[in-house]
């Protein structure tokens, strides 16, 4: 019972990170029609900017590690940042050419990120792993359990909640879904279509930015760990479908249980049965679970 | 109906001559580079060119042509039915893989054994995701080319005690020529030499094979594919057929490159069945110019040449070759070839 | 016996009925004008005769075999070819490629990778005579992509014709061109229906032009057949010229 508590938790847990990064990834491409092959790489970058706040901060001032989680928003807005310069600077001149072009640009990025993480903070792992160890644990039905995972968990569905009532609750939501529907409709109706694809951009790598920074205390931040990010994000949003911020919910917990399950029973194949998974529903319902023909 | 109502100057124009379209024929340059190729091994002594003559750029030159002819048959793909695929390394990969499991379990050694082991696995593999790829166009077959291929690197890295994981298998020189040429001494004498001319050879029977494919009425129908499915469709082509078609092709022919980079590089690791090695031979095509027949070639070579001597200077080569990419797709879309396109016709406009 | 026989074809799509209960004939050899004002149902009936569409429900008989449930490579075999409102065309390719490509796929030469296009000789001359045919064969090595619109439009009939239907469907094959270039249009595509015998359906929005050409002529309103007969019947039907003027 215990373990099984735990499992569910680190499923939950799992999917609430991969639903962070698979959402923004949709969104973007929901919105802009756009798959940024870099955006595992700024998933990363929130890892790299968190463990690296964390380092500095808790060295110096020595304050109560439990209160830097405030550096999670901090970190999380760096990469949005870096996704709001880099749409108007690179994206946009592509808008007009074939999408191939956008594909080729954004693993253009991806392998310029991943070597400016490795010139900035070197081949080392960065752990973050005291905040983590800061929250201690949790007894919850005979089982132990580390009190952060629980955070991000609920930080997870915080996010969730606060997405779906911005998208479809605002009025930035409701020019967002205008220009997903009809690029030059929107644009007839007055809507700044620029501007919405900066923040939508923006917006999307900020989620990445974030998911990075709630997984670094876990996990810590390694060289690589985007690219492998990016290909669970792809298998999210091919089961749930791409474009749907429903879908990429359902892809994380789908993919979030059956890694659980495959890391206890069998591991060599985790990875392969995830991608089976994804192949099954792309045959039997190309446009995913919950995705628009 | 008249024709002279529309187009007055039609029939004034329309000599014999140009009605016929003919051939185009092979242009000097690719002739005097092919000469060059096939008598580089004896320049060694010549001035200005004895230094691209030496056994290590040879060896690099091999190299090259090797990504070549993966760049090309990338390009049946990218260039000519319209679909950017970002698995390809697994073509590449599993060729290499088939031939490393060939040594390791049946102890084979001729490179003909290599060829057909890689061609079959490629082929079997492309087959096998081409029916589930091509159903898809544009990101979403990007997307799944990559995944599935994902699948294969994963399966190569879990299964160590067959793959022996990231340590990799190793290849030792093989014969050639069903055993004609026996394993050499000197393995830098034979690959700068022997196995240069090898292949040199099979370059030239797949740029000549693909380039037929390219040009043939099925090269067409996979154009027309590209242009306008639709349309396609309406002149009776069923389209996913021949995108399965040009998938299959295409995974064979890398096959073939990725079979003999297995002997030049002596170890097979799981880095070439990475979905970032399918971005390299993305990165090769779009850098020669993926709206030719022959860009992808000068790709190959020419991103040979940029890691080889990259690397030296930096590590952050990924770095660098990042910004190539973005800067082509920025400013120089057509990659090298578009470029020289268009200062030759700039020089000759000048004229 | 008729060529093609539509009966009782349905289509909608979600709460609009597109189609509504269309009994449709061609006779072999006959122009037939398909007219009505914009969403009348014609490029959807044109859709489903092509098999673009399938309809929801209603039957399609071609040359005495039902062809309902024909795939469009089969319908095309079968002797049905068509062009486009908004011109399709292989935009990188050239015209003679264009042309060729109907000819190649027609004989089933696609399916060769060995052997080079350009060596056809036989599929080349008879590309060169049909764009001979449609005033085009002067260039024939532009890029569609590089054509004017009339030529566009013109290229686009080549193509179906070039597969050597028994049927064409036309689908607004003068729009957005100039009224000197409508008629060039519409004289090509009368006189290659009349002299290789074709039966062509033609939707038009010029009765000018529906007048001077057509066999025949075909109203649709709403979904439905309105009216129908010869150029003659129909100028003289009431109905007809009620929804014209907009009436209707």
């Amino acid at each position: 019972m215990d373990i099984f508590l735990a499992q569910l938790l680190n499923a939950l847990l799992y999917a609430a990170v991969l639903f962070l990064i698979a959402g923004g990834l949709s969104l973007i491409f929901g919105v802009m029609r756009i798959v940024n092959l870099a955006h595992g790489s700024l998933y990363a970058l929130g890892a790299y900017v968190m463990a690296w706040g964390l380092g500095r901060l808790a060295g110096e001032s020595g304050s109560e590690p439990v209160y830097l989680i405030a550096l999670l928003p901090v970190a999380a807005v760096a990469v949005g940042a870096t996704g709001a310069v880099v749409e108007p600077i690179l994206l946009r001149p592509l808008y007009a050419r074939a999408e191939e072009y956008q594909l080729l640009l954004t693993f253009g990025l991806l392998l310029i990120l991943e070597d400016a993480m490795r010139y900035i903070w070197g081949p080392t792992p960065l752990t973050a792993s005291p905040l983590w160890a800061a929250f201690g644990t949790l007894h919850l039905m005979g089982a132990t359990y580390p009190r952060y995972n629980v955070v991000v968990i609920l930080l997870g569905v915080l996010t969730a909640v606060l997405l779906w009532a911005f998208v479809f609750k605002t009025r930035f939501g409701v020019m967002l879904r205008a220009t997903s529907q009809n690029r030059r409709m929107a644009a007839a109706l007055g809507i700044n279509v620029g501007g919405v694809y900066v923040q939508a951009f923006a917006l999307g790598c900020l989620m990445a930015g974030l998911a990075g920074a709630v997984i670094v205390p876990i996990q810590g931040a390694v060289l690589g760990m985007g690219v492998d990010a990016l290909v669970l994000a792809f298998v999210v949003v091919v089961i749930g479908g791409l474009g749907s911020l429903d879908g990429a919910l359902v892809g994380a917990l789908i993919v979030g249980v059956v890694r659980t399950v495959a890391i206890q029973y069998f591991p060599e194949l985790e990875l392969a049965v995830l991608y089976l998974i994804a192949a099954v529903v792309l045959i039997t319902r190309p446009a995913g679970l919950l995705g628009r023909a | 109906m008249s024709e002279s109502e529309h187009s007055p100057d039609a029939a004034v124009t329309l000599a014999p001559a140009r009605a016929v379209p003919r051939i185009r024929a092979v242009p000097w340059f690719a002739v005097a580079l092919a000469l060059l190729a096939l008598v580089l091994p004896f320049l060694e002594g010549v001035p200005l060119i004895g230094w691209l003559a030496s056994p290590f750029q040879r060896i690099q030159l091999t190299y090259g042509l090797v990504f070549g002819i993966a760049a090309l048959a990338f390009n049946l793909l990218l260039g000519y039915t319209g679909l950017l695929s970002f698995g390809h390394a697994v073509f590449f990969g599993s060729a290499a893989y088939a031939t490393g499991l060939l040594v390791k379990y049946l102890h084979v050694s001729s490179m003909e054994g290599f060829l057909l082991a890689g061609c079959v696995s490629s082929l079997v593999l492309a087959a096998g995701f081409g029916a589930v790829c091509v159903r898809y166009t544009r990101i979403f077959f990007s997307i799944l080319t990559l995944a599935l291929s994902q699948v294969v690197w994963a399966l190569a890295l879990k299964f160590f005690w067959i793959t022996n994981g990231t340590d990799g298998l190793r290849i030792p020189t093989p014969t050639l020529l069903l055993g004609l040429v026996g394993v050499p001494d000197d393995k830098v004498r034979f690959l700068s030499f022997t196995y240069y001319y090898y292949v040199l050879a099979v370059f030239f029977i797949c740029m000549v094979a693909l380039g037929m494919i390219a040009a043939s009425p099925f090269g067409k129908a996979l154009q027309a594919i590209r242009d306008n499915e639709i349309r396609a469709q309406f002149v009776g082509i069923e389209v996913w057929r021949y995108r399965w078609s040009a998938f299959v092709v295409s995974g064979a022919f890398t096959g073939v490159a990725g079979t003999l980079f297995a002997p030049l590089n002596g170890l097979t690791t799981p880095d070439i069945l990475h979905w970032t090695f399918s971005g390299k031979i993305v990165f090769m095509t779009v850098l020669g110019g993926f709206k030719s027949f022959s860009g992808p070639i000068l790709g190959g070579v020419a991103y040979n040449y940029l890691e080889t001597y990259v690397i030296k200077t930096t590590e952050y080569w990924q770095m660098l070759l990042g910004i190539i990419l973005v800067a082509l797709v920025l400013v120089m879309p057509q990659g090298i070839i578009g470029a020289l396109g268009w200062i030759i016709h700039r020089r000759s406009g000048r004229r | 016996m008729s060529l093609l026989l539509a009966q009782g074809l349905r289509k909608s799509f979600g709460e609009t009925r597109a189609v509504n209960g269309v009994d449709f004939r061609v006779e072999p050899e006959e122009l037939i004008s398909l007219v009505g004002s914009n969403g009348a149902g014609k490029t959807t009936l044109v859709n489903l005769l092509s098999g673009l569409l399938r309809p929801d429900a209603g039957q399609i008989a071609f040359d005495g075999a039902d062809i309902t449930a024909l795939s469009v490579g089969a319908r095309i075999r079968a002797g049905i070819a068509r062009s486009f409102q908004l011109v399709n065309l292989f935009d990188q390719l050239n015209v003679l490629d264009n042309v060729r490509l109907a000819i190649f796929s027609r004989d089933g030469v696609t399916r060769q990778p060995l052997r080079l296009a350009e060596r056809d000789t036989r599929a080349r001359n008879e590309a060169m005579e049909i764009l001979g045919e449609f005033g085009l064969e002067s260039k024939w090595d532009t890029p569609a992509a590089g054509l004017a619109q009339g030529e566009r439009k013109l290229l686009d009939v080549a193509v179906a014709y070039a597969l050597r239907p028994k049927l064409i469907l036309l689908d607004e094959p003068t729009s957005g061109v100039g009224t000197r270039e409508k008629g060039v249009i519409m004289e090509a595509i009368a006189s290659v229906v009349r002299e290789r015998f074709l039966a062509a359906v033609i939707v038009e929005h010029d009765m000018d032009v529906v007048f001077t050409y057509s066999d025949r002529i075909v109203m649709m309103h709403q979904g439905a057949v309105l009216a129908e007969g010869t150029p003659d019947q129909i100028r003289a039907d009431e109905r007809v010229s009620a929804v014209l003027l907009g009436k209707g």
